[in-house]
C-alpha cells in the first residue's frame, strides 16, 4: 500500500491522493505548443467555449421545453421566450452558437488543411475531428427538430426521406427511423433523446479523443516544421525561454488564446443581443403542419453546401454525390499522396486546389439558399461537379508534387 | 501454461456468452424503435365514398398525409384522351382508368397528396381539372398521371379496400395489388 504521511496543508493532502501536481504539470504547465503559430491556432479553445456555452444555455432550456407534439411549439416560443425570466437569452445563445460553432469549425477545418496538418502522425487528430463533425452536425440537426416548427417538420420528413435510399424505396427503414409514417410523437420524443444525451456524451467522449489525439504528435506549427519538443522543452525549463522554440500550454499560451476567445465573444453575444434572427428561419415560428409544405425547404447555412450537391442530380445519383460529400473529407490524410507537411502556398499544385475547393464550397452554400431554377440550377450543377472532380484529382496532383 | 489456458477458456466463454447478450439486446433496442402498435393500429382511414361532389377535391389524412379525394365527372372521364404526358409524350389514356378506383357506379381517384418529386402539396385547379405543384411547376392530371415535369412519377395511391360504398385506406386488395402489377403506382 502506498506511504501516506500526515498533511501539511489541503493541496498536500489532495496532492498524495490524487496526485493534482502531476496531473497540471503534463497537462498544463509542461505541455508544450511552438510558438510559431497565429491566431487560428486559438480555434480550437473557441470551439471548446461555444460548446460550454451551448452545454450551459442547453440545461436552462431543457428545464422548461416540452417534448410533446402538442406542446413543444408554445413550450419554446411562449413559455421560454415570453414567461420564463432571462429565457429568451438562453434560446438565443443556443441558437446563435449552434449557428456560430459551424462557422469556427470550417475556420478550424480549412485551417488543418492550409498547414497540412492532418499527416505526419497527426491522422487521428483530423479523423476525430471528422467524428466531431459528424456528431455536431447530428446534435444540430436533432436539435432543429424540437421547437416542432413547420422546417423543423419537413426538414425531418426530408432528411429522414433520404434513408429510402431513393430507388431502392427502403421505406420501412424511414418508418423504424421514425416510429410511425410520418414524423410525430415518437420521433420528437427519440430525437429529444439523442439532443441532450446520447449525442452530447458521444460528442464529449470525441472531444477527448480528439484531445488525445495531439498529445504525441503535438501541435502544427505555421512552417510544417518537426520540432524537438523534447529538447526545446528543456531549453525553456532551464531558463532559456528565448531561444526555445515552445512555450508552455499554461499560462503562456492559454493567455493568448483566451485574447482571441475575448474578441471572439465580443462578436458572439453582439450577435446573441443584435442580431440573434439570423439563426432563427422565420419559417419555423409557424406551428408544424403536415398538411401544408413550406414554399421552399432548404437546411440551415452550415449543411447548405452538401444539400447543394444532392439538389441538382436526378434522385439516385444525387444520393451518392450526396453520400460522398459527407464521407470524402475523412480520407483526406489519405488522398493527399505529398509527404510534405508545409502551408499550402509552398505545394504547388495544391496551392491553387486549396482555393479552388474553399470557393467552391462557398459557392455551393451560396447557391443551396436560392430556390433551384434557371441560371442558379447550373451554377449549381458545375459547382457540384467541381467539388466531386477537385476530389478525384487531389491524388494525382499530391503524387507529382515536388518535396518542398 | 495450464492457468493461462483456463483463463483463455474463461475468456471465451465470458465472451461468447457476453456476444450472445449484445446480439439479443440490439435485437432488444431495434425493436423499441419501431412504430407502436397503437401508431399502426391508426394506420387505416375509412372513407365514405358517398359524400364526394364530382370535381371537387377533398382532402383527407391517413397516416400523417395529406390524401386527394377526387370524384370523376362524366365529362371527366369522357375527356382522358386529351391529356398528353410530357414525360412519354404519349396520350394517358391508357393509364387513366387503370388509376381510377370504382365504387358503385362511381369512378374516384384516390392518391397521396404529395408532389413525386420533392414532397409538395399541389393545388387542384377545378376549371382546368388538373394538379399544379407552385414548388417547382410540376403538373398532373386528373387521374394524377404527370404531364409535366420534374415529378419521375404520377401521385402516389395509398394501399385501399373497397367495401360497399366505403373504402379503407391502408388496407390492401386485389383491385390494389392490380394498380402495382400494372406499374401505376408504387407501393406506399
Amino acid at each position: 500500500m502506498a506511504h501516506f504521511t500526515k498533511a501539511t496543508s489541503l493541496h498536500d493532502w489532495l496532492n498524495q491522493r490524487l496526485a493534482v501536481d502531476t496531473l497540471r504539470r503534463v497537462l498544463a504547465t509542461e505541455y508544450w505548443i511552438p510558438k510559431n503559430i497565429n491566431f487560428l491556432w486559438a480555434m480550437g479553445m473557441v470551439l471548446a467555449i461555444t460548446f460550454g456555452l451551448l452545454l450551459i444555455s442547453g440545461i436552462f432550456l431543457l428545464m422548461y421545453y416540452q417534448p410533446n407534439v402538442n406542446l413543444a411549439f408554445d413550450s419554446v416560443n411562449y413559455t421560454i421566450m415570453q414567461e420564463v425570466g432571462y429565457g429568451w437569452l438562453w434560446r438565443h445563445v443556443h441558437g446563435v452558437a449552434a449557428s456560430v460553432v459551424f462557422l469556427v469549425i470550417y475556420i478550424h477545418m480549412f485551417t488543418g488543411i492550409y498547414y497540412g496538418s492532418y499527416k505526419k502522425g497527426r491522422e487521428m487528430i483530423w479523423i476525430s475531428g471528422m467524428l466531431l463533425f459528424v456528431a455536431f452536425s447530428a446534435e444540430a440537426f436533432s436539435g432543429y427538430m424540437l421547437p416542432w416548427g413547420q422546417m423543423s417538420y419537413w426538414a425531418g420528413m426530408v432528411i429522414t426521406n433520404l434513408f429510402s435510399m431513393g430507388g431502392l424505396h427502403m421505406d420501412g427503414l424511414v418508418e423504424w427511423i421514425r416510429g410511425d409514417y410520418v414524423p410525430a410523437q415518437a420521433f420528437l420524443n427519440r430525437f429529444f433523446m439523442l439532443h441532450v444525451l446520447l449525442i452530447p456524451l458521444a460528442i464529449i467522449g470525441l472531444i477527448a479523443l480528439h484531445f488525445g489525439s495531439l498529445r504525441i504528435p503535438h501541435v502544427n506549427n505555421q512552417d510544417g516544421e518537426e520540432i524537438d519538443f523534447e529538447a526545446e522543452a528543456a531549453k525553456y525549463k532551464a531558463g532559456n525561454k528565448k531561444d526555445s522554440k515552445v512555450i508552455a500550454f499554461v499560462n503562456d499560451f492559454m493567455s493568448k488564446d483566451m485574447m482571441v476567445v475575448g474578441i471572439y465573444l465580443i462578436f458572439f453575444f453582439y450577435l446573441v443581443f443584435f442580431h440573434y434572427d439570423f439563426a432563427m428561419d422565420p419559417v419555423n415560428f409557424d406551428p408544424a403542419n403536415g398538411l401544408k409544405t413550406p414554399t421552399h425547404i432548404y437546411p440551415e447555412w452550415y449543411f447548405l453546401w452538401s444539400y447543394e450537391i444532392l439538389r441538382p442530380f436526378s434522385t439516385n445519383v444525387g444520393l451518392i454525390a450526396f453520400a460522398f460529400a459527407q464521407v470524402i473529407f475523412f480520407f483526406l490524410p489519405f488522398l493527399d499522396r505529398s509527404p510534405n507537411a508545409v502551408p499550402a502556398s509552398r505545394r504547388g499544385l495544391f496551392k491553387y486546389w486549396f482555393w479552388a475547393m474553399l470557393i467552391d464550397m462557398i459557392v455551393l452554400t451560396a447557391m443551396g439558399k436560392v430556390p433551384p431554377e434557371g441560371v442558379f440550377s447550373t451554377i449549381g450543377f458545375y459547382a457540384a461537379i467541381t467539388f466531386i472532380g477537385l476530389w478525384i484529382i487531389l491524388p494525382f496532383i499530391t503524387a507529382f508534387e515536388k518535396k518542398a | 501454461m495450464k492457468n493461462s489456458s483456463r483463463r483463455g477458456f474463461m475468456g471465451k466463454a465470458f465472451g461468447a456468452v457476453a456476444g450472445v447478450g449484445a446480439v439479443a439486446s440490439l435485437y432488444a433496442m431495434k425493436r423499441s424503435w419501431d412504430p407502436l402498435p397503437s401508431v399502426k393500429a391508426a394506420g387505416f382511414t375509412t372513407l365514405d365514398m358517398s359524400a364526394y361532389k364530382e370535381n371537387e377535391l377533398v382532402v383527407e389524412k391517413w397516416r400523417g398525409k395529406p390524401i386527394f379525394v377526387l370524384k370523376q365527372s362524366k365529362e371527366m372521364l369522357a375527356s382522358e384522351d386529351k391529356n398528353m404526358s410530357q414525360l412519354t409524350g404519349k396520350s394517358t389514356a391508357a393509364m387513366d382508368k387503370k388509376r381510377l378506383i370504382k365504387v358503385g357506379e362511381d369512378y374516384f381517384l384516390v392518391c397521396v397528396g404529395l408532389c413525386t418529386h420533392l414532397g409538395c402539396i399541389p393545388g387542384y385547379r377545378p376549371d382546368t381539372k388538373d394538379f399544379l405543384c407552385a414548388c417547382h411547376g410540376g403538373m398532373y392530371d386528373d387521374t394524377g398521371m404527370v404531364t409535366k415535369s420534374p415529378p419521375p412519377r404520377g401521385l402516389d395511391i395509398p394501399p385501399f379496400k373497397v367495401d360497399g360504398m366505403k373504402i379503407v385506406l391502408g388496407e390492401s386488395s386485389p383491385e390494389y395489388e392490380k394498380m402495382l402489377a400494372d406499374g401505376v403506382t408504387l407501393k406506399v
